[in-house]
């Protein structure tokens, strides 16, 4: 069944639209909830009850964050079989599993303990309190667990076998699933995106209150927490997102080529640190892909397989094939999809006429191509290389502010030790500035992650094309703007809302 | 370690087991619409609000719960429904997209649009909302317009996607039912959940008026389930066929379910009276259990015993049964392993609603809050 282009665009961008705006909401949570509950524990550590007004004013804006979380979210879980039925039946005996655990192990712990957490203050006794806000931070991430792990595995898709009979992939070991080397990255470099981001809102509101000289001692104490824990989990990121980087050089070869605009591949080949894209390039001509750029030698190799002598290939060789190493060129790639997808309907066919000895050799064949089936149902080999710019400068971006977090929180650490901020005014702007450009890393992050992933919902074995749910395009596009509407408008509310609860400060309550 | 009929038996009741727990959380949509009919004051108002504060997630939660179910143990029913029946799905989900923001932003400044805005958006979903799951749910009774390939993809035959649903009455009247159940039920909980005795007075109108309503399309439901023609599949070829009354015919095989049902009506009756009779705080435990005990025999009764538990009105054989759209023998197996986590979330549910409502509402504990919805 194969779909038009116009349902698969608008599908891809009604996805896309409210992933991202999920996306906006998400990280925030995951950091803060983790915040506040340190707060909360110097607080019943100590008995200093303004730390335990500390705690409350951020948990107030965790509240306005989380609602919106909420809102966004559930249509995510849905949008799998609305959007994407045949996706959902395909894989879903793997894919379901992880999001029905998600929602009995994370969802509930989440939505329970929040309750107690914003209501039990005089309800519940504070050790119970305490347990609470640390039961939502766990909860919130592990939702983002099980959600992960159901995204590495469309990334490099384990632990499971193609059944001709139901004509869906079933699992065969969960662990396989659940250890996959693609989600424990991924699940760790996420969440510790989520703590940076969270520090940085923290520590630029509180820049906002010193330059406004008002809440000055609730502002610095935030600060010393922030910093101290986004100095900490950006290191982390750092390290993560390198191992992110090996993953995908490992499976994904040619998301690795457009993140780093790579046409032609090379032995220790460099990392562009900066550049600028020739739009008028083409697969297969010979313009340089850059205009402008400048590199450092050998980091991609490095980066990519921790060798610097590494063979990176670029997308010229993915798409060429290269027999010094190994690499099957698209074309070679289609031809035996394309076998596999007809001997997979001959095997049915014969087996409903009851021919079970051809039936058996059918399925032989199928098994033999079964690796490259997705490729069977590309129209040209161009459909197998993502969008390259897209891919480049989201990466770029992502990568480049995480350098400057980094230098960010060892500044901020360290003039808030010295209690120094104060007077750094250039500092405080720069901290409130941050804010937004930690929600342009984050969304850029994504867009390498599954923008780079094109054509494929899952990688190598369905491309989107197929992954569709058979409904007019028309349905999807009246959806799509019901959403940009919609979503646009509590954005609009929860900012207003937000920057007011700021205004009104801590002491305000 | 089980063979895989019972396992897709099991999971069919798990499943039946979250309906019939949405189905009672539902009190917290009720009480949503009764804003306006309960309080009169802002104050009242807000001790309303904050009531239901404090549960809405969970009834959200179990709504999300019942989709990941879905998708783990009846992966084809997932598939074939939310992907055809487009724009039901879709408004259910807009309806509970608006819920989510509406306690949380109603009452705080500078909210852009106002504190009726998000009441406004609170009535819609308790409204609308309900009544759009109670046509879905439906028309697993009723049936849908797909078909099913040999790849087990689908299809759905008309444009209207989903839509075309509303013009059964049936599936009107189901949805017209659960919108009276969650009124009536909301309005137990208040006397249940509020110490305010304006509040507490008006209640029994408005249980005895709804309550009403829902009897009499209660009845004219079960009547219709009872002799409507159902789909019975044959146990060794799959083949699909009609059968007259085969509902009827279900609870004659399994008469548990006939006793199950019955204590669920006399459980939900007793509760209402006591209401009715004494303003008795528990009630809402009498009524919900019977709302829990119901619900769970009209699932059960759908997918048990040979039925097609959505029938396909484009193609009879391309008809969903336990059996036909389950996971594989391996995921079913792994995910009733994970159900054993069931009783240990339903544990801690328990343990902190008790904590949290240790005494009821009031109208000065509300105002003494800052962080009051
Ligand atoms: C504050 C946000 C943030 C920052 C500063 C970084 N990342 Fe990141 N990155 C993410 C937030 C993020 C993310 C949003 O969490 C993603 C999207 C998908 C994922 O797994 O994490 C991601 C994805 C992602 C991927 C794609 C994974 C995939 O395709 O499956 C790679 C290779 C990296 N990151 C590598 C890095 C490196 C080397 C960084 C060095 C500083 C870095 N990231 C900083
Ligand atoms: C919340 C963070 C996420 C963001 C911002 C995000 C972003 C996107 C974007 C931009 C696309 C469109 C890609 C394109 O068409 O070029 C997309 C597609 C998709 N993503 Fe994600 N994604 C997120 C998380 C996930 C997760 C966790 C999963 C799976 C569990 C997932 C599954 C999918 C699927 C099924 C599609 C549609 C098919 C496809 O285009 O590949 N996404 N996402
Ligand atoms: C990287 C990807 C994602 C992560 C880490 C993540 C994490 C979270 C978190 C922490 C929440 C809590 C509410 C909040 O945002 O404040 C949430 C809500 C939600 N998310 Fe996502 N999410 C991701 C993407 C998705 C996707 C692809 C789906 C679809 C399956 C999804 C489904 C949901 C649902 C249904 C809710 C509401 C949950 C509730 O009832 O409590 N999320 N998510």
């Amino acid at each position: 069944m194969e779909h038009t282009d116009l349902l698969v665009d608008w599908s891809r961008a009604q996805f896309a639209l409210t992933a991202l705006y999920h996306w906006l909401f998400v990280p925030l949570t995951l950091g803060l909830t983790f915040i506040v509950a340190i707060m909360e524990t110097i607080y019943v550590k100590t008995g200093d009850e303004k730390w335990k007004q500390t705690t409350k004013y951020w948990m107030g804006l965790l509240a306005i964050n989380f609602a919106i979380g909420l809102a966004t979210g559930i249509i995510m879980e849905f949008e799998f079989g609305t959007n994407w039925s045949n996706y959902s039946w395909i894989v879903g005996d793997i894919f379901g599993a992880p999001l029905a655990i998600e929602g009995l192990m994370a969802f509930f712990m989440e939505s329970t303990f929040f309750a107690v957490m914003f209501f039990g203050w005089d309800k519940v006794s504070k050790k119970m309190h305490l347990v609470s806000t640390w039961l939502v931070a766990i909860g919130s991430n592990l939702s983002a667990l099980w959600i992960l792990v159901a995204n590495g595995w469309m990334q490099h898709p384990v632990g499971m076998k193609f059944n001709p009979d139901t004509a869906r992939n079933e699992m065969v070991n969960f662990w396989e699933v659940f250890f996959n080397p693609n989600a424990v990255s991924k699940f760790l470099h996420t969440i510790s995106s989520g703590y940076v981001l969270a520090s940085l809102f923290v520590i630029g509101i509180s820049a906002w209150y010193l330059l406004k000289k008002r809440d000055t001692q609730f502002a610095r104490r935030s600060i010393i927490v922030a910093s101290s824990f986004g100095l900490i989990t950006s290191l982390f990121l750092v390290t993560t997102g390198d191992e992110s980087a090996h993953q995908v050089a490992l499976n994904q070869p040619m998301k690795l080529a457009a993140m780093e605009g790579l046409y032609d591949g090379e032995k220790r080949a460099g990392i562009v640190a900066f550049g600028v894209l020739d739009t008028a390039k083409e697969i297969g001509d010979e313009l340089d892909p850059f205009l402008f750029s400048f590199e450092i030698p050998g980091a991609l190799s490095f980066l990519g397989y921790h060798d610097l002598n590494a063979f990176v290939p670029g997308i010229e060789n993915l798409m060429q094939g290269s027999e010094k190493y190994g690499i099957l060129s698209i074309p070679q790639k289609m031809e035996k999809g394309k076998i596999a997808v007809a001997a997979l309907s001959a095997y049915k066919k014969l087996k409903e006429e009851g021919n079970l000895t051809e039936a058996s050799k059918a399925l032989k064949t199928f098994e033999k191509n079964q690796a490259y089936m997705g490729y069977g149902y590309l129209k040209k080999p161009e459909d197998a290389v993502p969008n390259v710019a897209l891919s480049f400068y989201s990466f770029h971006t992502m990568v480049g502010l995480g350098t400057w977090f980094l230098v960010l929180f060892m500044v901020t650490l360290y003039y808030s030790m010295t209690n120094e901020m104060h007077n750094k005014k250039w500092l405080l702007y720069l901290a409130v500035a941050t804010i937004p450009m930690g929600y342009v890393a984050q969304e850029a992050g994504w867009i390498v992650a599954e923008a780079g992933r094109q054509p494929w919902a899952i990688q190598d074995l369905l491309p989107v094309g197929m992954a569709a749910s058979n409904i007019a395009s028309t349905s999807v596009m009246i959806t799509f703007w019901l959403f940009a509407v919609l979503f646009t408008a509590l954005l609009i509310a929860e900012i207003k809302i937000m920057l007011k609860q700021i205004k009104i400060g801590p002491e305000g309550h | 370690m089980f063979d895989l009929l019972t396992l897709q038996q099991y999971w069919w009741f798990l499943i039946s087991l979250l309906g019939a727990l949405f189905v009672f959380m539902t009190f917290v949509q009720g009480g949503q619409t009764l804003l306006y009919t309960l309080a009169k004051t802002e104050d009242e108002r807000d001790v309303l609000v904050n009531s239901l504060g404090r549960k809405w997630e969970l009834t959200f939660t179990m709504l999300v719960m019942f989709g990941g179910a879905l998708f783990a143990a009846m992966p084809l029913f997932y598939a074939v429904s939310f992907g055809g029946a487009y724009y039901v799905w879709m408004g259910i989900l807009f309806c509970f997209i608006i819920q989510a923001v509406a306690y949380e932003y109603r009452k705080k400044p500078d909210n852009f649009y106002g504190e009726r805005f998000y009441e406004t958006l609170l009535y819609i979903n308790g409204s609308l909302g309900i009544f759009l799951i109670g046509v879905a749910v439906a028309t697993l009774f009723t049936g849908g317009n797909f078909t099913v390939n040999e790849y087990n993809l689908s299809q759905w035959t008309m444009q209207s996607y989903g839509l075309e649903a509303l013009l059964n009455p049936f599936n009107v009247a189901f949805g017209l039912m659960l919108v009276f159940l969650s009124r009536f039920q909301g309005a137990l909980y208040f006397l249940n959940n509020v110490d305010v005795p304006s509040i507490t007075a008006r209640v029994k109108k408005v249980v005895v008026v709804n309550f009403a309503m829902f009897l009499i399309l209660f009845l004219y439901v079960l009547a219709s389930i009872l002799f409507m023609d159902g789909l019975r599949y044959d146990a060794d070829t799959f083949v699909v066929s009609v059968e007259s009354m085969k509902f009827l015919h279900s609870f004659m095989d399994m008469p548990l379910l006939i006793a199950l049902l019955l204590v669920g009506v006399l459980s939900l009756l007793y509760g209402v009276f006591i209401a009715v009779t004494k303003n008795a705080q528990k009630a809402i435990w009498f009524s919900g259990f019977g709302v829990i005990l119901t619900v769970l025999v009209l699932f059960l009764i759908l997918g048990l015993d040979y039925s097609a538990f959505y029938p396909s009105l484009a193609d009879m054989q391309s008809s969903l049964t336990i059996q036909n759209s389950s996971g594989s023998q391996y995921t079913l197996e792994v995910m009733s392993i994970v159900s054993l986590l069931v009783p240990v979330v339903l544990l801690y549910i328990i343990f902190v609603w008790r904590s949290m409502d240790k005494s009821q509402i009031t109208i000065d504990e509300v105002k003494s809050d800052p962080h009051h919805y």
